[in-house]
């Protein structure tokens, strides 16, 4: 059975169509990436699915279990098993880099303090920031403030790991760190993800299938050889040509 | 009373006057703390309610609005006779002190209301996302996400409200309380001079909103200093 299912999934933000019958499935311990012309709607996707946006219509199921975006018991639940590292970080700004990671597990999920706090600076440490672990985050770097940003997404021991556009805000002499420690970390756990990235080098090299979409709606899916040295729809092929041209 | 000031004065420094004027101060101390207590908690909750979108019924954030912007447009001394005359007419036999701590409180709700919402709009979207995305309810986010960011935009406003609010308090002489402007004009009456009526009163004044305005402008720094608290 799939992780998620994602069936004719339509999503209308301002009365733009933005989302326009979505279907895909993340089977458990991929990585599956969406890649995509900007405004196509990936990242509106991953907000959908973590119940940040309602869809209009369509459903999403989590382990075969239809998720009922109205219903506050399922949003907890699906969100209980899903966490989402954002393009912006999103770091709570008054807490340091370690309370950014404690607070869920502890205030949230009523987990023993002591024993979070271990785990945590272990991904800290794991992350390369165990000596920034009191800093705020206005005292880090971008890059520094993603990788806190994915320690604290762990924490939560999500089953579904959403990351969107996690490099794009950053200053490029910063991807390579986040995106290393990406890759060091699907090395280290075998953690289904459903990626939505510009890195196209990256997208290659971690994905298990890549979903290329355009306009709201899936266009192709295949291995990343396929999509990358094969495409078979025209307009795959010429957003995979263009952005090897870059 | 005539004679040089020095007389006057010493015919002024008498035990009863000074304790008529510190029961007025006291009077205008009960009114500005009531006030600004029982509004900030009030319009705390209010604020929180016309913020929380979706999770509470939208009559109900219209109503608070009407409430919080009915207050905040009316004069003080409207709200101050309209709550009089509704007392009156409720039939109850309630002290004028008691009708000025209820206007008080209802305006002191509607200003601060509107201080606490502008403070927490402040806080960037981005932290409700990460808030909720994590399972923190509203309270929850409010409380460990929101509010601490929010407190710097809130406190200067706040006590610059306070201030204003501590003077504010005279209006309720208008309707027999006896607070530190009534004690003043009481004593005009009585014959001191002015200079010395409405001096004395002034300075009482003062002495009342100095230590709140040191107390704001230190918390202020301490905001400034330690960003993140």
């Amino acid at each position: 059975m799939p992780k998620l299912s994602i069936t004719n999934l339509v999503a209308d933000y301002a009365s733009t169509r933005v989302l326009d019958g979505i279907s895909l499935e993340v089977e458990n311990g991929d990585v599956t990436s969406l890649i995509g012309p900007s405004g196509s709607g990936k990242s509106t996707l991953l907000r959908v699915i973590v119940g940040l946006l309602k869809p209009s219509s369509g459903s999403i199921r989590v382990d075969g279990r239809s998720i009922d975006y109205d219903h506050a018991d399922d949003l907890r639940a699906m969100r209980d098993q899903c966490a989402i590292v954002f393009q912006a970080y999103n770091l709570f700004q008054n807490m340091t880099a370690l309370q950014n990671i404690t607070i869920g597990p502890v205030k949230i999920r009523g987990r023993n303090p002591i024993e979070v706090r271990g785990e945590a600076m272990a991904l800290l440490e794991k992350v390369g920031l165990a000596d920034k672990a009191g800093s705020y985050p206005d005292e880090l770097s971008g890059g520094q403030q993603q990788r806190v940003a994915i320690a604290r997404a762990l924490a939560l021991r999500p089953r579904l790991l959403l990351l969107d556009e996690v490099t794009s805000a950053l200053d490029p002499e910063l991807v390579t760190d986040v995106l290393d420690t990406i890759r060091m970390l699907l090395r280290d756990h075998k953690i289904t993800m459903l990626v939505v990235s510009h890195e196209m080098g990256f997208v290659r090299d971690v994905s298990s299938r890549v979903v290329f979409m355009a306009a709201g709606r899936v266009v192709e899916v295949g291995t990343p050889a396929q999509i990358f040295a094969n495409p078979a729809e025209p307009r795959t092929r010429d957003f995979i040509s263009k952005v090897r041209t870059l | 009373m005539e004679g040089t000031f020095a007389e006057q004065l010493r015919e002024f420094l008498t035990y009863a006057n000074a304790t008529f004027l510190l029961s007025g101060m006291a009077t205008t101390l009960v009114l500005s703390v009531s006030g600004c207590v029982i509004g900030f908690l009030a319009g705390f909750g209010l604020a929180a309610v016309r913020k929380a979108g979706g999770r509470v019924p939208w009559i109900v954030r219209a109503l608070v609005a009407v409430i919080v912007e009915a207050f905040r447009r009316v004069p003080f001394l409207v709200t101050l006779l309209i709550v009089f005359f509704a007392f009156q007419l409720a039939g109850g036999n309630v002290s004028v002190l008691v009708v000025g701590i209820v206007s008080v409180s209802l305006i002191a709700t509607g200003y601060l209301s509107e201080i606490v919402r502008a403070g927490l709009d402040g806080v960037h979207p981005n932290q409700w996302d990460s808030a909720i995305v994590a399972n923190f309810t509203y309270l929850q986010t409010l409380r460990y996400v929101i509010v601490p960011q929010a407190w710097r935009v809130i406190l200067p406003p706040a006590f610059g409200f306070f201030l204003m609010f501590i003077k504010d308090s005279a209006l309720a002489s208008q309707i027999g309380v006896v607070e530190l402007t009534y004690v003043g004009k009481v004593l005009n009456n009585k014959g001191y001079t002015p200079a010395l009526a409405f001096g004395s009163i002034l300075v009482l004044y003062f002495v009342l909103s100095y230590p709140l305005a040191l107390l704001g402008r230190y918390l202020e720094l301490r905001l400034a200093q330690a960003k993140h608290h």
